[in-house]
């Protein structure tokens, strides 16, 4: 068993590896910062050609987690796209990928930095959501009982760096899901003002491990 | 004949100088297409290689850029400039002569486009750049002459490529120019006079007095060096001395960590306060300066440096050069020996101290060859792709091209004379759309094809980004350190060490200890301690492999019955690992066992060299990784691989298999630590990855990932790309040197001698203090992140979740 079961805020949830968090009692999978189109963007903007893979490469991991969890609501966290123009660049192929896993489920885009309005592609727009106890909105506001995406956060353990969920007692940063995105790593500032205490941190990779920070 | 103009004869004999027979026929050669000189250090090379370009300007009347000097060191350009002046000023020549390198204020540099030098001295990166800008023709229309300074160092790395192409580029606006090659003592002269000259000109080899044998031995101290290590601290107190016996004296060192720490214990001992100085490529350009100021001067006893003062800068009266740490490759050590003495006739002196016993045995052979004039070298391959993927976009940057025109103007590259067209297609199409068989980029394209079939950038201002990319060294990411509350910078650290940091640790940068206090906006701030004992700065110069002929020359020493030549502890320390265990053989692989630190390990001596012995520790550990052994890392020296794992070897000869390696050798390629370090070089040098722009580097996070992603995304959805492609080639060539471990293999064939130990052998030990140790990425790391977690876990007093 490579999940790792945990309670949060008296909600039952599991960390899967790929960095996705499943609520098996209302059958909710949630993934954050997918950041699809991102090659598009920097090709765009910059003339750098990256392997145009990466929402391929997303997409297939997202897949697979939806087959293993069979979720009835997928709530995708917020930065699912690079910048709305990179959403509005989806090949064919890729749109017709997400209306298939969209088929038969409700499926949620929560508002990010970088998607700041509609996009047309299926599934509901919202700035947040509420889920049993859990508010469910791209950047931290500090509100009690609240799991968020946007830092990327990550942490190291012997010596290896990796994407990882941190989380203390009333709130939840998830891990950036997507194929073409970097990370801050969990002792940064940045990161650290969001908790009160020392966060717990739980890795992702092969297996979630859970791990206490400090 | 070429006599020299009267003004120069007289100027030469108010010096009482008589011109070198070797720069007489430069002079007499000097409309010759292409020409090489081959001299040693103090051999009056430069002006050998400037006197034509003085002769034919002292009459007035050359407007514009008349030569072109290029050398790979920005010290060196500048030195240059200063000594030139020197016989132009005296002889009143009306030539103006500056230089341009990325230190050039960035007004004198727009001066120098609308106005050109007669003469301007540059780096092969100032002079891609220059050449990137639309104005390129009507600066270096006019160009006579083109010298190349210091062309066997550049040959060594692409920057040489990179030059070559450049060159080639230069001949298209100025087909009047001449090529100079100035180059140190080389085993194969006709290779580079291929690579300079166009091809197919011919070029003329000119030799110069090699001058007297160098006075080279190994220095005595009265204490042993140690078994293990590289700071070769122990032979401090008799390297003052030698410093008090001489006038000047240079401290070479293969890394800037060694040069660091040698440095600070030095002055830990200078109880003369006699005065030392420092200089390595990652200090400051203001602490270089400074100290390359006080040694022309002849303000400085000592100076401790690595590669950065290698090549041929005139620093004044040098009389003893010391190499700490085994010299790796005799034609460099023959060339670092020729820094003492500047004078022409006069021997070298140069003594090299071992930093520990095997480097005792790899000074004593490599005396041996020097004495032999036994020089080492490999033959180079094929001009690289990434350089050419870099030229073309560089060459778009100047302005709209012809395909054809640049592919005929490349093949008369020597590197690229075979280049077929099918292969500059490729480069070509990757850098107009990304060469990806899934074509994503039809909108964003950055070349587009004209109507009338020349190509351009699609959007001029990425014209901006390629020339801030331009270059082709393998720098890792660096990050300045500087004094809290001063602007000043020390120095620089490598990112991954600053990550390492800790507020409180303390390192070594410039020869003083500081405390790290943290980071503000991507520089390292520090204060300043008095500590003696430092954390160690792990930031690296270059690291040499060891030549094959010295690997056969110590496996010779190894059969020996006994050392007469070696110092009596060496002696003794082999004798001992021939005791508890064996010497390595030539014709038979040692494989040793044994615990240490609670860690299981395995050693193999296969000397192939440490790019061979690498990939061998990646082909190992990967069969490890396969039945279960948990290997957790190694590390590889240029006669060693030492892997550590969680689990023992009981039964080594199947890691050693011909046929297993090879069948492992295509699967393991495709995804390994080394091919990604390689795929990171070369999708940087050709524009697929951005070098860290300031401005990027503060965004943060999201903007940046690592290209390991990028590695793996391609290899999965395009194996076949260019740069996946390219960075096999490298790999092959360079960083794997499959070539070695199949000459390995059949000098071996199959004779493994297994010496399970219970400790560390006498041998093994220098391994556990390399650096470049490699970490495995498998089951043993997760297995680790498991038990770590675990013990944190109940450290906290938290019960499993």
């Amino acid at each position: 068993m490579n999940n790792l079961r945990f309670t949060f805020c008296d909600m039952a949830l599991m960390a899967m590896p790929s960095g996705a968090l499943f609520l098996p009692e209302e059958a909710v999978l949630c993934v954050s910062d997918l950041h699809l189109g991102k090659s598009d963007r920097i090709a765009r903007r910059s003339g750098r050609m990256l392997p145009p893979y990466e929402v391929q490469e997303t997409l297939s991991k997202l897949e697979a987690d939806i087959l293993e969890c069979a979720p009835q609501m997928v709530i995708c966290l917020g930065d699912s796209f690079d910048d709305l123009e990179a959403a509005n660049a989806l090949t064919e192929d890729m749109q017709l990928w997400l209306a298939r896993l969209q088929a038969g489920r409700r499926w949620v885009w929560i508002e990010g930095n970088h998607d700041p309005g509609p996009v047309d592609l299926g599934g509901a727009h919202m700035g947040e959501i509420t889920v049993g106890t859990l508010a469910f909105r791209h950047i931290a506001t500090g509100a009690p009982a609240e799991v968020s995406g946007h830092y990327h956060p990550k942490h190291r353990v012997a010596g290896r760096s990796r994407p990882a969920f941190l989380y203390d007692a009333q709130r939840l940063i998830m891990p950036a899901y997507g194929t073409y995105t970097g990370g801050l790593a969990s002792h940064t500032a940045d990161l650290r003002k969001l908790f009160d205490a020392p966060p717990m941190a739980i890795m992702t990779g092969r297996k979630a491990i859970a791990v206490p920070t400090a | 004949m070429n006599a020299l103009p009267p003004i120069f004869q007289d100027w030469f004999a108010k010096r009482g100088w008589e011109i070198h027979p070797h720069q007489q026929d430069m002079l007499d050669r000097a409309d010759d297409p292409a020409l090489l000189l081959i001299a040693p250090t103090g051999g009056g090379k430069t002006l050998a290689g400037f006197l034509p370009t003085l002769a034919a300007l002292a009459g007035g009347g050359h407007e514009g850029l008349h030569t072109l000097y290029v050398s790979p060191l920005k010290a060196l350009a500048a030195d240059i400039k200063r000594n030139l002046r020197t016989p132009v000023e005296e002889m009143g020549l009306p030539i103006r002569i500056e230089d341009r390198t990325g230190d050039t204020s960035y007004t004198q540099k727009r001066r120098q486009r609308a106005d050109p030098p007669h003469i301007l001295l540059t780096t092969p990166e100032s002079l891609a750049l220059l050449l990137s800008y639309e104005d390129a023709p009507r600066i270096f229309g006019s160009l006579q002459r083109v010298v190349v300074d210091e062309i066997h160092a550049l040959s060594e790395s692409k920057r040489g490529d990179q030059l070559m192409l450049c060159l080639s580029r230069l001949q298209s606006l100025a087909p009047q120019m001449r090529r100079v090659g100035l180059s140190a003592t080389v085993e194969d002269p006709a290779a580079i006079a291929n690579e300079l000259a166009r091809h197919p000109d011919p070029c003329a080899i000119i030799h110069a007095d090699p001058g007297p044998d160098p006075d080279i031995a190994m220095l005595v101290t009265e204490e042993n060096p140690p078994w293990a290590g590289g700071g070769a601290g122990y032979a401090i107190p008799a390297v003052l001395e030698e410093v008090k016996k001489h006038t000047t004296t240079l401290i070479f060192h293969n890394t800037r960590a060694q040069a660091e720490i040698f440095f600070h214990k030095l002055w830990l001992a200078n109880t003369d306060d006699l005065p030392i100085g420092i200089h390595h490529g990652s200090l400051a350009r203001e602490q270089r300066e400074r100290v390359e100021a006080a040694m022309v001067a002849g303000d400085l006893r000592a100076i401790v440096c690595t590669g950065s003062l290698d090549l041929g800068i005139d620093w004044g009266d040098v009389d003893l050069v010391i190499q700490v740490g085994a010299p790796k490759n005799v034609k460099r050590l023959i060339q670092r020996i020729g820094r003492a003495n500047h004078r022409y006739n006069a021997p070298s002196k140069a003594l090299l101290v071992p930093a520990n016993r095997f480097e005792v045995v790899e000074c004593v052979a490599a005396l041996e060859a020097v004495k032999e004039r036994d020089l080492d070298g490999d033959p180079k391959g094929d001009g690289p792709k990434d350089v050419l993927c870099q030229h073309i976009l560089i060459r778009a940057c100047a302005g709209p091209f012809d395909e054809d025109d640049l592919f005929e103007e490349i093949r008369t590259v020597g590197a690229y004379r075979t280049l077929s067209r099918a292969a500059f297609d490729d480069c070509l199409d990757f850098c107009a759309t990304g060469g990806y068989a899934l074509r994503a980029y039809d909108k964003w394209k950055r070349l587009l094809q004209r109507p009338d079939g020349q190509w351009q950038l699609r959007d001029p201002r990425a014209a901006q980004r390629i020339r801030m990319n331009i270059g082709t060294i393998q720098d890792t990411d660096t990050l300045k350190v500087r004094l809290r509350g001063n602007f000043k910078p020390l120095g620089e650290v490598e990112e991954a060490f600053a990550a390492t940091l800790t507020p409180g640790d303390t390192f070594l940068i410039g020869g003083q200890v500081v405390r790290y206090e943290g980071l503000k906006e991507m520089t390292v701030e520090v204060s300043r301690r008095s500590d003696k004992t430092p954390k160690i700065a792990t930031f690296m110069g270059t690291k040499f492999a060891n030549s094959t002929q010295l690997s056969h020359r110590i496996l010779r020493m190894f059969e020996q019955p006994n050392w007469p030549e070696l110092p009596r502890h060496t002696a003794e320390w082999l004798t001992l690992q021939r005791e508890v265990s064996k010497l390595p053989e030539a014709d038979r692989i040692l494989v040793e066992t044994f615990p240490h630190e609670g860690r299981h390990h395995i050693c193999a001596y296969g000397f192939a060299g440490r790019n061979a012995m690498q990939t061998l520790g990646m082909l190992m550990t990967q069969r490890m990784e396969e039945v279960g052994l948990h290997p957790l890392g190694f590390v590889a020296t240029d006669y060693a691989t030492l892997i550590w794992g969680l689990d023992p070897v009981t039964d080594p000869a199947p890691l050693f298999d011909g046929s297993n390696l090879r069948d492992d050798f295509e699967t393991w390629l495709s995804g390994n630590a080394v091919m990604k370090k390689t795929f990171r070089g070369a999708a940087t040098i050709a524009g697929l990855i951005e070098r860290n722009l300031p401005q990027s580097r503060k965004s943060g996070k999201q903007a940046t990932f690592s290209s390991d992603i990028l590695y793996d995304t391609l290899s999965k959805y395009d194996p076949d790309h260019l740069m996946l492609r390219i960075t096999k080639e490298e790999a092959m060539r360079g960083l794997v040197d499959f070539g070695r471990i199949e000459e390995m293999l059949s000098r071996t064939a199959g004779r493994i001698d297994h010496m399970p130990l219970d400790r560390v052998s006498p041998l093994s030990f220098p391994m556990f203090l390399e650096m470049g140790r490699i970490p495995v990425a498998g089951a043993a790391q997760d297995r680790m992140i498991e038990e770590e977690a675990a013990r944190l876990m109940q450290s906290a007093g938290v019960n499993a979740i």
